[in-house]
């Protein structure tokens, strides 16, 4: 039987979800022993043209040449995986959509002519089909292990969208949005991380973007119930995946309001 | 092959980088007469969304730089905003946020020597074919990467973009026991990572010396990491809040990463410019190695850096056990902050080299302007230099091929972040005629 091939491709990014596979360690060898990885340029193999069975996408589209080659990755992939929160969402850069790029260009680039990069950065699904969106940032090695292994014995891959109040409940946390006072975006993020940051004693940021159904106005409501001015409320959901709708209409409502 | 006065090389897509860059090189009768190191990674602007951000986002948006040292970047912004609002974080913190970035060079520098250098030396395309015939020696870097991500998970949740780091300390002291399994994990790694050193030392690396200036920051009497004066081989030694007087960037027409000099010349930040500077405080056991395996240091070549690295990661271990052993649970592991407006800089270590962050932060503590100097942006010039020296020594007699596999593996010395610097090396050599 000929072994699947694999490809991981970058686009805008940092690079951290392609370290859920190069962490992975034995893992990893074990991994290219099961598939073909044809082009993963980061651990070696380059030929971004072959035609592979499945291909990992990390990172946003955020320049023209990268909206063509995501459509030449499209055209070469049976399956197409988006891996975190820049591929899947347009992630952190995804800022710029909100505010003045371009005169961010000239603010950081002296010669800002040289740089040709796009108004917004936006998610892979915007220009291509999709087959399976990996929320996270970073993505984990355990999510990334699960869709292959199910993709190797032919099953679609469960997405999982639960809010992490259930993974951070079923961790036996103690909440710090009840105990702490503190503004945690769990009530309407997806779970996935492990609910670190509730472990920590910490509220949660939202890196792994909107569950499901996420009411977002109605927790910022109680975020300003705690102090938070109207500007911070709209930070909150402005972070990781601002672009991800939900999150961008909660941001919206609280924009501009004052405080 | 046949005598060539002028080629030209195009490597479009250079692999076993972090990030997207190409290499064009044009040899004009031996002699390189243009050399660009072309990063196209796009622009993320960091500096412009970190305005208007609360100072306690800005560890949590910074890690966003770089997957693969997202602890560096937490470092020297935390030590950055904790001068402005004059915290005294104490000796646990100090002490903690120490062992965490041995963990950070670990696991970066065993990556780097593992999976993207080491296959240069042995003539195998990647690390994957590489481990089919050098299975151990893969295992062991991949078992010594993982050690590196041990610790920054103890402290931050997980390895990439850890959550543990705050302004003023940590979020969670770690609970004893887990130290101290922790302990016991790197304790039984400290024999692999003196392995590891000897390993690389024995690899087939070119013999070519060159003039470079390094630079790296010094510390009394530790191997600095967070802490210390910018200091060069040159002799000039400076607070990291005068680093805008010595260092310029400038920006050139076939990079998205800005192009840094030191007093107007290219210089080396990293591992080997860290061990040319800094050799003298690593304790007797590591320098006893440094000895054993015939490492003269200062070196004025670039191929040791591969060894360089593996130095580091064996300190780094026998410091990170050194701290931990010693370990003590803190029931206040963030010192308390006193918000006030305010401007200030800092310099860490970051695996490939001098991190420097600038920040000004209004009374409310709201972040108003940020500057950033990354490694590579540092190193991108000396890079330059370095492919121009190395090809016109070493290049003569080589093929094609064998010149553009020696451009790639002068280029990895630096282990260049190119996600950080603005990520795929594309090698151009154009050999024109005379």
């Amino acid at each position: 039987m000929t072994k699947p091939t694999v490809a991981v491709h970058k686009f805008s990014s940092c690079d951290g979800c392609q370290l859920a596979f190069l962490n992975a360690g034995e893992a990893l060898l074990t991994l290219s022993g099961l598939v073909d990885i044809k082009h993963f340029a980061e651990a070696g193999p380059v030929d971004d043209q072959a035609e592979v069975d499945i291909a990992f996408v990390e990172g946003s589209i955020s320049t023209p040449a990268e909206v063509e080659r995501i459509k030449h990755v499209r055209s070469r992939s049976k399956f197409l995986v988006t891996i975190g929160a820049c591929a899947t969402a347009g992630g952190i850069q995804a800022l710029r959509n909100i505010r003045d790029s371009d005169g961010w260009k000239g603010a950081v680039y002296a010669k800002p002519e040289y740089i040709s990069s796009l108004a917004t950065s936006t998610p892979v699904a915007e220009h291509v089909r999709v087959d399976f969106e990996l929320w996270g940032c970073p993505i984990t090695t355990k999510q990334v292990v699960a869709v292959v292994r199910d993709l190797l014995y032919g099953v679609t891959p469960v997405d999982k969208a639960d809010s992490l109040c259930m993974e951070c409940k079923r961790a036996g946390n103690v909440c710090v949005l009840v105990a702490k006072r503190e503004p945690c975006m769990g009530p309407v993020t997806r779970l996935g991380c492990g609910a670190l940051c509730p472990h920590f004693g910490r509220a949660c940021y939202a890196c792994y973007g909107p569950a499901e159904n996420p009411n977002g106005v109605s927790l910022g409501r109680r975020f300003l119930g705690l102090g938070l001015t109207q500007a911070q409320v709209a930070n909150r959901f402005a972070l990781i995946t601002s672009h991800a709708e939900p999150f961008a209409t909660a941001r919206v409502h609280f924009e501009g309001k004052g405080s | 092959m046949t005598e060539r006065k002028d080629l030209s090389i195009n490597i479009p897509l250079l692999a076993r980088v972090e990030g997207e860059g190409a290499l064009s090189m044009t040899l004009r009768d031996g002699r390189v007469s243009d050399v660009q190191l072309r990063i196209f990674e796009p622009p993320r602007y960091f500096e412009k969304f970190l305005e208007g951000r609360g100072f306690d986002e800005v560890p949590d948006i910074v890690a966003r730089i770089c997957g693969i040292c997202p602890v560096a970047y937490q470092m020297s912004a935390v030590h950055a905003l904790e001068s402005i609002f004059q915290a005294q974080p104490g000796p646990w913190v100090r002490a903690m946020r120490r062992a965490l970035y041995c963990g950070e060079w670990i696991e970066s520098h065993m990556l780097h020597v593992h999976l993207l250098a080491a296959p240069d030396f042995l003539g195998f395309d990647n690390a994957i074919d590489m481990a089919k015939r050098y299975k151990s020696e893969v295992a062991r870097g991949l078992a010594l990467q993982h050690l590196g991500n041990d610790i920054i998970q103890m402290f931050g949740g997980r390895s990439v973009h850890p959550i543990g780091v705050r302004v003023g300390g940590f979020y969670k002291a770690p609970s004893l026991a887990d130290v101290a399994n922790l302990v016991k994990k790197l304790r039984a790694g400290l024999a692999q990572a003196e392995e590891a050193v000897r390993w690389t030392a024995g690899l087939p690396l070119p013999e070519s010396e060159q003039e470079f200036v390094s630079v790296a920051l010094r510390h009394a009497d530790e191997y600095a990491m967070n802490e210390g004066d910018i200091v060069a081989s040159n002799g000039v030694a400076i607070s990291p809040s005068a680093f805008e007087q010595h260092f310029v960037e400038s920006h050139v027409p076939y990079s998205t990463a800005l192009h840094c000099t030191f007093d107007g010349a290219p210089y080396l930040v990293g591992p080997l410019a860290r061990l040319n500077i800094n050799h003298d405080r690593l304790p007797q056991l590591v320098r006893a190695l440094i000895a054993d395996i015939g490492l003269r240091l200062p070196s004025k070549n670039m191929f040791h850096s591969i060894i360089a690295r593996a130095v580091e990661v064996y300190y780094a271990l026998i410091e990170a056990v050194r701290i931990l052993e010693a370990y003590r649970e803190e029931a206040q592991p963030a010192a308390t902050l006193t918000i006030k407006a305010g401007e200030g800089a800092a310099a860490t270590e970051a695996p490939r080299g001098l991190l420097w962050h600038r920040y000004e932060v209004d009374g409310a503590g709201v972040i108003r302007n940020a500057r950033i100097v990354p490694p590579t942006s540092q190193n991108q010039a000396r890079i330059e230099e370095d492919l121009k020296a190395t090809i016109e020594a070493l290049g003569a007699s080589k093929s094609d091929d064998e010149l553009r596999l020696l451009s790639e593996s002068v280029i990895r010395n630096y282990d260049p972040c190119i996600s950080c610097s603005t990520h795929f090396l594309t090698l151009q050599v154009n050999r024109e005629s005379g």
